[in-house]
């Protein structure tokens, strides 16, 4: 169509079920409101006074066709709700074996990160064809929406929880990045392209540690986190007096001195480093003081903490992370300009990698903005 | 600030003329009923008014049960259960009140009154007290929040957030009821046709009254008797 | 203020007669009346007002838009004049306009009263509208406020660096004002109707007016707490929402939409109320299926109370919480399309004259028909996931506001206009106008539905990643054009018949109802004595047969 462009490319299996629906839902509308206003034109001129019309024994009440045009339109409501349920359902619930990434949201930037690799970008995200993908996001400060409308994929990033995505793409090529919640000043900048590549081509792009110079596995740099902030000092390899081990934690069943129980994942490994008192291990007592969400010295940015997650998780019965053998092989590759879509996306206003850099704090009325108040205390 | 110009205003409508009938009623039955009418649809939009604190009250303490259990011991259940009695008398006090108002006693109503009054007045006194303790130590939401030892910070924080916020909304209703109710006695008092000739508006008062009552009967379990 | 006292002065050319209009001219008069009919020309002008400093608002985002790297404005500007668009127009105008001047105005004249029951509270009501909006105004000169209308935490409460606090103590002042005529106008209905005046004797005006009452009662305290803890939060840090201060950002969105949805109710209701009053009046004939219209009416205002989380479908609230939204949702376009076959049912044998009020009825039929049936792409969960937050949504809900509400507005003070001022304007060229704002509006909003439908997110200043969203933004801005030069059309011949517009009788198009029995404009106190009602609402066979308003007459001062 030249110019105008009437329907956005399908890139992903979703796209492939939600468009019929659409195209479904446009028909019917089309129809039936289309036939209801030309009625609508048609009675006011057939019926415009002076016209030689029928007019003889209006009626002015009719239960029959009362009933009769509520009922259909339920039934043909329904038959939509429930096909748009059934659909929206699936694309909530990842695969178990997708493939994950981290999604920071920022004012205004994504940072992104590969789970198995480590590899970090930002404004760009690099995905394989043929494989579901499932994105764990959240937001460093307001409200964000990750959006790629090539794969009819959008959801909330909020700070304070994690939400989940997940896609397939189904054809190489190079999509559109968005942040669909207004989230501030340079809201229509927060984004860039989507690279969606052939399995080798991924495979290679990571290989030659995609748009990062230095890779580090997500787990090695929670590794490194979890040193920093001297962890290991009370949680050591046994549980003592200090604190519980954490080894071997994740999916396991904690029981609590308020006698609940809960399932060790993400969200409680999370909560118990930003509100250590929120549930307190059985036969424990609150010693431990909270770190706040930030990116000022002591504090740890939901960046990090989706890598010290990830290093907790992968904690087992020795010191020793399980998976350390995974990546970070490829040091000190530059990028391959050949690669698809290996070009940098600075968007206007990124902030660029802001780790370990305390002075990156943004200021917002002299108080640096990112878990602003929780840092006054 | 909502309910001052609300109430302020029905305070207007049934309080500076001196004829009882409007002009717009065709008589006094029409405009009574459109007076209680009125005044049950402005209830209602205080019920939702707090609706919202009870609604947002009841989702954070699901979420956070102990720290609202360990935030709430800080709580001064002793003033409180005074000022749930001292309330719950005044309500009684201004019930008496209009029933003396539909039997046009006007010593009857002065004398179910000025209780009323006092209680409104002495519910605000010990309200200072238990606020003054809270600033005191700190448990006062903002920068210098300290949270009661046991308690997250976060959690405990929207604790007082609530506690502060709820209380404070009730506490302006009754500065509200403390102005309505005054001026309710002046014009008995004074004998005024407005008042005397009709209970009605003694009524609305009363019906404003029975709901800020109410409102603290809820209030008080939610805030200082949370079962452990 | 001064055209209001220029209204007030135009009939003084003949003394003799005495209407609500001249009957005082001093100042005070007007501004501390408790005559309805006056407040609600004052809420004609003010509205006018605010309608225009809006509209001046979506001109500057349209310029704007035609160009995906901006033309003049920087992205703080331009969100800051996004914000007061959306904030002017919808506490502002929408949810004012309808109840403010043609319910203050109607309501009593209809069902045969003397005013309505609280004439003080509705003269402050007006005031808490002036002096909300005034603050609003303020808010916009002394910075701005870049949000975005919805005011979601924790950007407004923490991290916006605008004037926050103005707004919404402006739009609290203005929620307030709307309780205020939603009380007056509940406790009016029940109480004051003239005897004979049964409920189902109401024009059907009435009965959307009294549903959106009851939304407005019910919905508006809750929004104007959530604003305040909001407000609290920001200013006095005392946490409610922000994940920082230990609170849950989602909850203020399930507050603010439990309000805000039907909020669209309250905007839109009214607004299908003038709908049933212009086809029956125009089409001579009673509203087909009276009953099933106004019980949709309630229909849609309680379960309009049902359906507020379909706006957070990917806010990440519970996946089967949406489930039950979206049914919910499903089920509130059936009473939807109940009101628009009885419409169309309602033309049908009638004897259709087309004048501008009619011509602004059909068209609300196009444009409605299209606003409603987007929604159902809405409250489909799966194309929700792609279309929200995008141009779709954008252009669904001014299908449904400017297009329904504003067109019904238009509709509603053309049909009213003679009586309000006792003048005619100039029929045909309201006719074209109607037609005019009709075209500009489809060019406007119909190739936002396909720029959302390609992906273009909404509150976006520059579009350079997605060059090919330009065209289609070139021809909404050319539509705006277009849909603004009809606006001021309108404006214009509407102030040049205050003075030189034929005079106007009592009942110009032959209509039925208590409102056109009295003179244009009506005495002071509407009726001289109490009327009786002993005929059915809309009972044009009647009319015809008693000779009351000479049968099909045509208006006088049509050109």
């Amino acid at each position: 169509m030249g110019n105008f462009p009437l329907a956005p490319p399908q890139a992903s299996e979703f796209a492939h079920q939600i468009d019929p629906l659409f195209y479904a839902l446009t028909a019917v509308c089309v129809f039936f409101g289309g036939i209801t206003f030309l009625v609508v034109i048609y009675f006011s001129l057939r019926y415009k006074r002076g016209t030689k019309a029928d007019r003889s024994n209006p009626k002015h009440e009719h239960l029959p066709l009362e009933i009769s045009w509520s009922i259909f339109p339920l039934i043909l409501a329904l038959v939509f709700f429930w096909f748009g349920a059934k659909q929206f359902i699936y694309a909530k619930t990842p695969p178990k074996d997708a493939m994950e990434i981290y999604v920071v949201g920022k004012q205004w930037m994504w940072h992104i990160q590969h789970a198995e690799s480590g590899v970090r970008e930002n404004n760009t995200l690099h995905v394989p064809i043929g494989r579901p993908v499932k994105l764990t996001m959240i937001s460093q400060d307001v409200l964000h929406a990750f959006y790629i409308p090539e794969f009819r994929i959008q959801y909330h990033v909020v700070p304070g929880r994690y939400t989940q995505s997940w896609f397939t793409a189904t054809k190489p090529g190079t999509y559109h990045l968005f942040c669909a919640m207004y989230c501030g000043t340079q809201h229509s900048e927060m984004g860039g392209y989507v690279y969606a590549m052939k399995p080798d081509d991924y495979a290679q792009w990571i290989k030659n540690g995609g748009n990062d110079p230095q890779p580090q596995t997500l787990v090695e740099r929670g590794g490194s986190i979890y040193t920093k902030m001297a962890c290991e000092g009370c949680h050591t390899e046994k549980d003592t007096i200090h604190g519980p081990s954490l080894y071997s934690l994740y999916g396991k069943t904690r029981r609590f001195t308020d006698g609940t129980t809960a399932v060790a994942d993400d969200a409680y490994i999370r909560e118990s480093i930003y509100k250590p008192d929120a549930k307190i291990v059985a036969g424990y007592i609150d010693t431990m003081s909270p770190y706040v969400s930030g990116t000022q010295p002591g504090a740890i940015s939901e960046e990090d903490m989706l890598a010290l997650v990830a290093y907790i998780k992968t904690l087992g019965t020795t010191n020793m992370p399980l998976d350390k053998s995974l990546s970070g092989t490829q040091r000190g590759v530059t990028p391959n300009s050949k690669v698809p879509g290996s070009a940098r996306v600075t968007a206007v206003g990124a902030l660029g990698f802001e780790k370990d850099n305390p002075e990156a704090n943004r200021l917002r009325n002299g108080k640096p903005a990112v878990g602003a108040l929780g840092s006054e205390n | 600030m909502a309910a001052t110009g609300a109430h302020a205003d029905e305070h207007l409508e049934h309080g500076e003329h001196e004829g009882p009938l409007h002009e717009q009623y065709e008589d006094i039955d029409q405009q009574n009923e459109s007076y209680i009418v009125g005044m049950w649809a402005f209830l209602v939009t205080e019920v939702m008014f707090f609706g919202a604190l009870f609604v947002t009250y009841v989702l954070y303490r699901t979420r956070y049960q102990h720290d609202f259990w360990v935030s709430h011991l800080e709580t001064n259940t002793l003033l409180g259960g005074i000022n749930t009695t001292v309330l719950l008398t005044s309500s009684l006090t201004v019930a008496l009140a209009v029933r003396a108002a539909m039997l046009k006693n006007r010593t009857g109503v002065i004398l179910g009154l000025i209780p009323t009054l006092m209680g409104a007045v002495t519910f605000l006194v010990i309200k200072y007290f238990e606020y003054a303790e809270k600033f005191a130590h700190n448990h006062y939401p903002g920068p210098t929040f300290i949270p009661p030892s046991g308690a997250a910070k976060g959690p405990s924080q929207i604790f007082f957030s609530m506690y502060f916020g709820m209380t404070g909304l009730h506490g302006i209703h009754v500065l509200i009821g403390i102005i309505v109710i005054g001026a309710l006695l002046y014009l008995w008092y004074k004998k005024r046709p407005v008042v005397t000739e009709d209970y009605v508006p003694t009524e609305m008062v009363g019906l404003y009254w029975h709901f800020v009552d109410l409102v603290w009967i809820f209030l008080f379990p939610l805030y200082y008797l949370i079962p452990k | 203020m001064s055209s209001i006292t220029a209204t007030g002065t135009i009939p003084a050319a003949e003394p003799a007669e005495k209407n609500y209009l001249n009957v005082t001219t001093t100042f005070k008069s007007w501004a501390l009346t408790h005559d309805h009919k006056r407040i609600g020309v004052m809420y004609l002008v003010t509205i006018a007002i605010f309608f225009a400093v809006g509209s001046l608002m979506a001109g500057l985002i349209r310029a704007e838009l035609t160009s995906p790297t901006g033309n003049f404005l920087e992205s703080e500007t331009y969100n800051k004049v996004f914000t007061a668009h959306g904030v002017i127009m919808i506490f502002w105008v929408l949810l004012a306009a309808v109840p403010g001047i043609l319910g203050n105005f109607v309501i009593p004249l209809m069902i045969g009263a003397r005013d309505v029951a609280f004439p003080r509270l509705n003269l402050l009501s007006y005031y808490f509208f002036v002096g909300g909006g005034l603050l609003a105004i303020a808010a916009v000169l002394s910075g701005g406020v870049d949000t975005g209308w919805t005011f979601y935490v924790p950007y407004a409460s923490l991290y916006s660096n605008s004037q926050v606090g103005l707004a919404v103590t402006g739009a609290f002042l203005a929620g307030f004002s709307s309780i205020f005529t939603a009380v007056n106008f509940i406790v009016t209905v029940h109480k004051m109707r003239a005897p004979g005046m049964t409920w189902f004797r109401l024009p059907l005006f009435i009965w959307s007016a009294y549903a959106t009452s009851l939304i407005v009662v019910l919905g508006t305290p809750v929004v104007a707490i959530t604003l305040m803890m909001m407000l609290a939060e920001r200013t006095l840090h005392i946490g409610f929402f922000s994940p920082e201060l230990g609170g849950d950002p989602v909850l203020f969105q399930h507050l603010f939409w439990f309000y805000s949805h039907p909020a669209v109710y309250i905007m839109i209701l009214p607004s299908f109320g003038v709908q049933s009053e212009l086809l029956a009046a125009f089409s001579r004939k009673r509203v087909f299926g009276y009953h099933f219209v106004a019980f949709s009416s309630l229909a849609i205002a309680v379960l309009g109370f049902l359906v507020w989380g379909h706006h957070m479908f990917v806010s990440s609230q519970s996946m089967y919480q949406g489930v039950v939204f979206s049914l919910i949702t499903f089920l509130i376009a059936v009473p939807t399309a109940v009101k628009i076959f009885n419409w169309t049912s309602t033309i049908y044998k009638g004897t259709v004259r087309l004048h501008a009020p009619m011509i602004y009825a059909i068209s609300f039929m196009g444009l409605f028909i299209i606003g409603g049936l987007t929604g159902l792409y809405l409250s489909t969960m799966s194309t929700d996931i792609h279309l929200t937050n995008t141009y779709f949504v954008v252009a669904h809900f001014h299908y449904v506001m400017v297009g329904g509400a504003i067109t019904g507005l238009l509709g509603g003070i053309h049909y009213w206009w003679p009586k309000m001022f006792g003048k005619m304007y100039p029929d045909r060229l309201a006719q074209i106008t109607a037609i005019i704002v009709f075209l500009g509006f489809n060019l406007t909003f119909f190739p936002q539905f396909i720029v959302g439908w390609l992906g273009m997110p909404r509150r976006y200043h520059y579009y350079y990643l997605e060059p090919q969203f330009q065209p289609y933004n070139i021809m909404s801005s050319m539509g705006a054009s277009i849909l603004g030069l009809g606006f001021l059309i309108t404006g214009g011949y509407l102030i040049w018949s205050l003075k030189f517009g034929a005079k106007a009788t009592s009942n110009p198009w032959g209509a039925h109802g208590l409102e056109w029995t009295i003179p244009s404009p009506p005495d002071l106190h509407n009726f001289p004595t109490t009327p009786i009602v002993t005929d059915d609402v809309y009972d044009y066979e009647a009319l015809d047969a008693a000779g009351l308003s000479g049968g099909v007459v045509a208006p006088q001062g049509v050109s």
